[in-house]
């Protein structure tokens, strides 16, 4: 097997709630999730689903920005909790972030040069001013963006999609192994999303594996890898983009793939759905599958106890339904 | 474009609406004219800032300052709008014209019941209505926009995004408008509630025979709901067409930018990089307003603004590509170029 850049074992993350009347709720924001991202070659892996699903969640663990209720984050073999200041600030380099919004990110008072500048000087990147300026010159021609008048203009000055590209251009400074992205297109007007995508396809080429979190299929179709899509904390279903998206196998995949409108005025919604009213999801049987409630295939034994992943055909894309207990192998 | 089967709702003649900024107006809608029929569903699309929403705001007439309604008529059944005093356009809006507005789900009061808010709606246009009228006809839009009689005496905060945007649609149907504005109206929902308020709103404007504006940038939910789509850029009407023609064969040069810029859901095509140089908004270039992005920029289109034209029929494109012939019908000045 070849070496591992990040192993998510088991993570599980309770969020507690504290309620009106006193006392409190816990909240499963992901449960027992596992992923693993080899350290070459570079790879975009979506991690898709609606809100609530847990993405952001997953994101900021990675990050470090929340910690573990249980499980393990391992970064080059070494769980992340116990890595000591040095290692953590080491990691802080190597696993870098791009956020969804493109404008308040930014200190409105500085200059663009101050975002490169901060990180220059937070990781020591540079031994002199010439050296750091050949450095901003570098990242800014990676992401598309020539020319130095770029880094004296004001936040305002740009468009959404310039932001974007100087987020991933600060996140490049550091040489990260890792970028994560939390919709990092999702406030960039459709035309010029086709840049960011572009981009981070160019810095995976370069060597860094990216973690995209998104709510829109066709972006991880056009640039994603491997794909996890999540439904209330746990994986639904995972497997190549290609073949996630054009085959699902689980009843909520199929549903949110066909429920995203056809830019073709021909290939319209086949049917009406319906949700189902609010009690129901929320007084769904705890010990069963949590798409239970809004399930076509549903079948009794899914009230029973949580569906496992299933192998599907090739060994990477699995489906966390009872459909495939005859044909399938579960995952232990 | 005309339809002889088809009677004209709302008629928007040269609308111009500028906002006013220390350096000079910007020219957020720069004389645009349109037509709505009825039963007809119509999307507004364009980038952020290409003046969809200062336009629909406009026909509601709710421009405040430093924005300001310029010149131009907004003609609804015959009245214009421009022309009308303050008390006159209260009584038309909701029961005329009804606005689902950008966010609908932020737009409740959180103070009060959903019910009392559209009771309110209701008991300021039509005074008359007993009580329980009222509560029979809340009760019945719930129904419509297949909300449970349960949230009648809920507050907003008690119920979900898709719940609460049902809950604007009801208030806006809940007056039998002639025109209803819908500002972005899904843009906030996950995927498949998405789908099932888009299909709500379908039944409901099929079923009560409503026109409607649809402003929103997702290319695909446009080819799901409406008829005909309108091209904003830079505040000009750049094309307007029925929907099979934008997506078939777009006239406009940026409205086949804007086509080739969704990506595709099953298969991985090549990414179409635009670049995003735009003019000052203030200050616009003599000629086309496009001149800077097109691909296809002619020296003629430096110098003369492109006026809209019918090239075929339920297809008006405002570009100098397009030529007249002495028939009357057009060609596509690049179809000459190579194949003289």
């Amino acid at each position: 097997m070849s070496e591992m850049l990040l192993q998510i074992r088991n993570a599980t993350k309770v969020y507690q709630q504290r309620s009106f009347g006193g006392g409190t709720n816990d909240v499963v924001a992901l449960d027992k999730f596992n992923m693993t991202i080899p350290k070459a070659p570079a790879t975009i892996t979506t991690i898709a689903g609606e809100s609530g699903s847990g993405k952001t969640t997953l994101a900021n663990l990675v990050l470090g920005f929340a910690d573990l209720s249980s499980g393990q984050i391992l970064f080059e073999g070494k769980d992340i909790a116990n890595a000591s200041p040095a290692e953590r600030q080491n990691y802080r380099r190597e696993v870098q972030a791009v956020f969804q919004d493109p404008f308040s990110v930014y200190n409105p008072f500085y200059r663009i040069q101050h975002v490169f500048d901060m990180v220059i000087k937070n990781f020591g990147l540079a031994d002199n001013k010439t050296m750091s300026r050949d450095m901003m010159e570098d990242a800014l021609n990676k992401v598309g963006l020539y020319g130095e008048d770029v880094l004296r203009k004001y936040p305002h000055q740009l468009s959404g999609g310039q932001r974007q590209r100087i987020m991933m251009a600060r996140a490049y400074m550091t040489r990260p192994k890792l970028i994560v992205a939390d919709e990092p297109v999702s406030m960039v007007d459709a035309s010029l999303r086709a840049s960011i995508l572009d981009v981070m396809m160019r810095l995976r080429d370069d060597g860094i594996s990216f973690i995209y979190v998104t709510h829109d299929l066709s972006t991880a179709t056009q640039i994603g890898d491997q794909i996890f899509i999540l439904y209330q904390g746990a994986i639904a279903e995972t497997g190549d983009s290609l073949k996630v998206i054009n085959e699902p196998q689980h009843p909520y995949v199929q549903l949110l793939v066909n429920s995203v409108p056809m830019p073709d005025p021909d290939v319209k919604w086949q049917g009406t759905i319906e949700l189902p009213a609010e009690e129901e999801m929320r007084t769904s049987s705890k010990a069963g599958c949590r798409f239970y409630p809004r399930c076509p295939d549903r079948m009794d034994k899914c009230l029973e106890s949580q569906p496992p992943l299933y192998k599907i055909d090739d060994i990477d894309h699995q489906a966390a339904c009872f459909l495939h207990d005859e044909k399938a192998v579960a995952i232990p | 474009m005309k339809r002889k089967d088809q009677s004209v709702v709302l008629d928007v003649n040269d609308l111009h609406i500028f906002y006013e900024t220390p350096k000079g107006d910007v020219r957020a809608v720069d004389g645009i004219s349109f037509q709505l029929y009825e039963g007809e569903t119509l999307g507004l699309v364009g980038e952020s800032g290409c003046g969809k929403t200062t336009a629909a705001m406009g026909i509601l007439q709710l421009i405040s300052p430093p924005g300001r309604i310029v010149e131009g008529t907004i003609d609804l059944d015959g009245t214009d709008l421009l022309q009308l005093s303050e008390e006159h356009l209260r009584q038309m809006r909701w029961t005329r014209l009804a606005l689902i507005p950008q966010g609908a789900m932020n737009s409740l009061n959180p103070t009060m019941k959903i019910s009392d808010q559209i009771a309110d709606v209701i008991r300021q246009h039509s005074d008359k209505r007993s009580n329980s009228e009222i509560k029979e006809r809340i009760l019945e839009l719930f129904h419509w926009v297949g909300l449970p009689a349960r949230i009648y005496e809920m507050y907003p905060h008690e119920i979900s995004g898709g719940m609460k945007q049902r809950v604007c649609i009801a208030m806006a149907i809940a007056l039998n408008p002639a025109v209803i504005i819908a500002d972005e109206p899904t843009s906030a929902l996950d995927v498949v509630v998405q789908r099932v308020i888009a299909q709500t709103m379908l039944k409901v404007k099929e079923a009560l025979g409503v026109s409607m504006i649809m402003i929103g940038h997702d290319m695909g939910l446009m080819a799901q709901m409406v008829d005909r789509i309108a091209v904003m850029y830079a505040g000009n009407m750049v094309e307007i067409s029925s929907v099979e023609h934008i997506f078939k064969n777009p006239g406009h040069p940026y409205s086949e930018l804007l086509i080739d810029s969704v990506p595709s859901l099953k298969e991985r095509k090549p990414l179409k990089i635009t670049k995003g140089i735009t003019h000052d908004p203030r200050n616009p270039p003599p000629g086309c307003i496009f001149q800077l992005r097109c691909p296809h920029v002619m020296e003629r289109c430096r110098a003369e603004k492109p006026i809209r034209q019918e090239i075929r029929p339920r297809q008006e494109v405002a570009c100098h590509l397009y030529e007249e012939q002495a028939d009357g019908s057009f060609i596509d000045v690049r179809d000459v170029a190579t194949n003289p």
